[in-house]
């Protein structure tokens, strides 16, 4: 590489540019690689090993590279190919098989246009590869990306995240340097407070604000901290965007320590996220290297430098003041606030601590200005939001919409809607701190407010639907369960509300609830909201109260009739076998492990009750739908 | 001097109080199970929850931890903090249904019995016996171990404490009698030959040289009983606030200290 090992002026950084550019649209052919945990778990890494092994022997000259997350993870692996003058393409869900096929195309040079998912624009200027290919979509077309809009995601699975000279050359560091020289902390922290962006792990306080508090405050050193431990069932935003950008994290950290005039920074990342420990590391290290994190930062006269704190994966210690305990080698419990880390955090030191995600959002509005960022989103949130769609849906995958969006859009036009014809029962947000919010209120804009008036929270982004064969208060006992293995036991309320609320849960499960169980659960729930010592504790009751305020008939089924609507509830379901599908093919009766299903052959077959034991192997093998389940 | 309300009633409070300490000095009952005046607050059983109105804010708030702030409007009767109270009492009837000072407690707050089914504990886990050892001390002889519905209190992996002095603070500060003196750790004292076996007085720093003669049954010990009236307090505590006063911190809250180690 002919780059300056040190960068230390606008001149450098141009070099890099150059360099990253080279990476980006070289001048010969390119195999890109979603190399990701979600890639990696659908087989990137054979797809990868193959193409090394095919291209090596029959095309060396084109270069293999890896990439983070495109967001559409149901479609992985995805592979893009990139050959100079043509667009680029991108295939999805590449097996071993078809990384073969597509490695004798490139070698060939003939593209067989089916296999191919859709174009993307790179950060080549020349027309042939903005000009799309007949007959294939672009990736703004697809369904999954028309509605999004991408701030913090925009370099995830564009970028190889080793790549110092890659994130340079899509504009990162630049904005550093425009810091440095052009702007005082303070005009930092005021451009952040009027783009509006406010904190992204859930609570939503104005991120300005936050970072002008702890300026202020009186004591030295200041801390800054990212909050990266992310703990919610099914949430994988922080995860995604530290293995897909590890250096827009950094500059924004670096950017806050100069507004807020910190020195030393700390990530907190839970340990079973390796790929993103591993991805940072090599981030922090390559920043120390050439003078972008350290002393002297591109030799301007600030220093500042990050540690990576590897956490146990307590989901409380995503709780800040936990956070703060864990880091200070002391058990993950939270303290009571105020004072507020703002104040007294780290070692008693005034401490800033903010999301991932709020950390990324912060180059791109210094970069494009705070307006621009102002101008997408609603009233009172402003900007994008990264969530994670999962569960009961057609596209699963991380999305980057603005604020304000409803509920309906993305379940249905960017999530493509509930699989094999089910309805849609239920959309829970915010892990599970949040809520699940019913179909009639879909067209729920998206935003803070909204959200917390529904019942729910906006959270860190984590969003599980959920359709008609999903039991409501099955869903709150799954939630409360994960709780009550989380809490960490310091006060009353948490400790042994989630624990008795749990307990009643069951037995309204086994069918054994009585009147008055929902009035209990009510009361401590209401008391855990007001009572409890940290957020965990008062939004522990979030799950249960959203389901009793919109799926109050399912709770009365099951205490009432002693019937489980969603038939989730082994308790109270019963099979039993409907005589006019049943052809009598008898598979049923080899897969059931209580010899309960008895029939002879081409005659309907019947279930004996006292031996079933509801393990529903029968109702999936079946393929004439004879079993029900009621 | 801040002036706050409570219960419409005006309370004066010394700069560094906590709303709970200005109330109590008022007259004002609010129920606590992990407040102690010698030890910091905590905030582990949300008992004292009241209703604080902050300028335009009300909120439910902790009173022991809570500054006492010029100008607060705080209210001990609302439905939100009796509702929520009642409950709370109801959870710990139901976690400790035998321990008398409990139900005490929560008879006097109007709460005798509990939707909740009964379990059989001693401990609330208001953590008085675990802050008292650390920050009075220093010794952190005993600490919390698990997480959750399994936190409890113990020394380090059931091992007979090493660095016990058997002040016994913890058994003073209890409030449900679950914490005992530590038999392990009087047995411990009482394999040391006659010479060595120094009062626990003595280890506390509190007098320079005095034998146990009583093969270390303090509840029975004249010198004991002595020492308490002297001080009129559990002794432990004087020992941390002269400490205090002289600058020196216990090992266990001193800043950073365990990364020290």
């Amino acid at each position: 590489m002919d780059v300056p090992s040190q960068i230390a002026s606008i001149e450098d950084l141009e070099r890099w540019k150059e360099d990253g550019l080279r990476a980006l649209a070289p001048g010969a052919r390119k195999v890109t690689v979603g190399m990701a945990t979600c890639g990696l778990a659908s087989g990137a890494k054979a797809v990868f090993d193959v193409l090394t092994e095919e291209l090596g022997k029959g095309a060396p000259d084109v270069m293999i590279t890896k990439t983070g997350c495109l967001g559409f993870c149901q479609m992985e692996p995805i592979i893009e190919v990139f050959q100079p003058g043509k667009p680029r393409l991108l295939y999805k869900q590449v097996t071993a098989e078809k990384a073969a096929d597509i490695a004798a195309s490139i070698i060939s040079g003939k593209i067989n246009k089916e296999d191919v998912f859709c174009t993307i624009d790179g950060e080549d200027k020349e027309g042939a590869a903005k000009t799309g290919l007949r007959g294939v979509p672009r990736l703004e077309d697809i369904p999954f990306y028309a509605k999004q809009e991408k701030i913090a995601l925009s370099r995830c699975g564009r970028i190889d995240p080793e790549s110092l000279a890659e994130y340079i050359a899509t504009g990162g560091y630049f904005t550093l340097w425009k810091t440095f020289t052009a702007m005082t902390p303070d005009a930092v922290i005021a451009e952040v407070e009027h783009s509006g962006l406010r904190g992204r792990g859930g609570a939503g306080f104005p991120t300005g604000r936050k970072w002008q508090l702890t300026r202020k405050a009186s004591g030295s050193p200041k801390y800054i901290v990212c909050n990266a431990d992310e703990g919610d069932p099914g949430a994988y935003m922080d995860r995604s965007l530290l293995e897909g950008d590890p250096f827009a994290v950094l500059e924004g950290m670096t950017l806050g320590a100069f507004a807020i005039g910190a020195q030393q920074g700390f990530i907190y990342v839970r340990d079973e996220y390796p790929h993103a420990v591993e991805n940072l590391l090599n981030a922090i290290a390559q920043a120390r290297a050439h003078g972008l994190l350290g002393g002297n930062i591109m030799g301007k006269g600030f220093s500042f430098d990050v540690r990576l704190i590897r956490g146990g994966g307590a989901f409380v210690c995503g709780e800040e003041t936990a956070l703060i305990a864990s880091i200070e080698g002391r058990p993950g419990e939270p303290k009571q606030r105020p004072p507020y880390p703002a104040e007294k955090g780290l070692w008693g030191k005034p401490t800033n601590i903010n999301n991932v995600e709020t950390w990324a959002d912060v180059p791109w509005i210094i970069a494009h200005g705070a307006d621009a960022f102002r101008s997408v989103g609603t009233e009172t949130s402003k900007g994008t939001k990264v969530f994670s769609i999962v569960g009961k849906i057609n596209n699963t995958g991380l999305i980057e919409v603005p604020m304000g969006l409803t509920l309906r859009e993305i379940v249905y036009d960017i999530g493509g809607g509930i699989p094999d014809g089910k309805k849609f029962k239920a959309i829970q947000t915010g892990g599970p701190s949040g809520g699940c919010i019913p179909e009639q209120l879909l067209d729920l804009p998206v935003d803070y407010e909204s959200l917390t008036k529904a019942g729910a929270i906006m959270g860190s982004g984590g969003m599980i639907v959920m359709d008609e064969d999903t039991c409501m208060v099955d869903v709150a006992r799954y939630f409360l369960d994960f709780l009550k293995e989380e809490s960490c036991g310091k006060c009353a309320p948490c400790r042994e509300g989630i624990d008795r609320a749990l307990e009643i849960l069951e037995r309204i499960c086994r069918g054994k609830g009585k009147d008055g169980d929902l009035d209990t659960l009510e009361a401590t729930a209401q008391m855990m909201k007001g009572f409890a010592l940290c957020a965990l504790g008062t939004t522990a009751p979030n799950p249960l109260l959203s389901t009793i305020r919109y799926f109050r008939d399912e709770y009365e089924a099951h205490i009432r009739d002693k019937r489980c609507p969603g038939a989730v509830c082994r308790d109270l379901i019963h099979f039993r076998i409907d005589p006019e599908k049943c052809t009598g093919c008898m598979l049923c009766g080899k897969v059931c492990p209580q010899g309960a299903i008895k029939g002879e052959r081409k005659k309907p077959h019947t279930i004996d009750e006292a031996r079933c034991i509801k393990c529903a192997l029968c109702y999936e093998v079946c393929k004439y739908d004879a079993i029900v389940k009621e | 001097m801040t002036t706050l309300a409570i219960d419409g009633q005006t309370v004066h409070a010394e700069p560094g109080m906590t709303v709970l300490e200005a109330a109590q000095r008022a007259g004002i009952r609010i129920p606590t199970l992990c407040h102690h005046e010698g030890i910091e607050p905590y905030g582990a059983c949300r008992l004292c929850t009241v209703e604080i109105t902050d300028g335009a804010r009300t909120t439910l708030q902790a009173s022991c931890c809570l500054p006492a702030r010029e100008g607060l409007v705080v209210r001990t009767d609302t439905p939100a903090v009796t509702q929520g109270r009642k409950l709370l009492f109801q959870l710990l009837l139901a976690r400790c249904p035998n321990v008398p000072a409990i139900r005490r407690l929560a008879a006097d707050w109007g709460v005798h019995d509990t939707p909740f089914s009964p379990k059989d504990e001693d401990c609330v886990l208001c953590g008085l016996c675990v802050r008292a050892c650390a920050a009075l001390m220093g010794p952190e002889a005993i600490a919390f171990r698990g997480r959750g519905v399994s936190r409890e209190v113990g020394t380090p992996f059931d091992f007979p404490s090493e660095t016990c002095v058997a002040c016994g603070a913890c058994t003073y500060v209890c409030p449900t009698g679950s914490v005992q003196m530590e038999a392990q750790t009087a047995a411990r004292l009482r394999k040391r030959v006659a010479t060595e076996r120094k009062c626990r007085y003595m280890l506390m720093g509190i007098v320079s040289s005095k034998l146990c003669p009583n093969d270390y049954d303090c509840p029975h010990c004249s010198y004991d009983q002595a020492m308490e009236f002297r001080f009129g307090t559990h002794p432990a505590f004087a020992v941390a606030a002269a400490k205090r006063s002289a600058g020196v911190v216990p090992a266990g809250i001193q800043e950073g200290g365990k990364d020290k180690r």
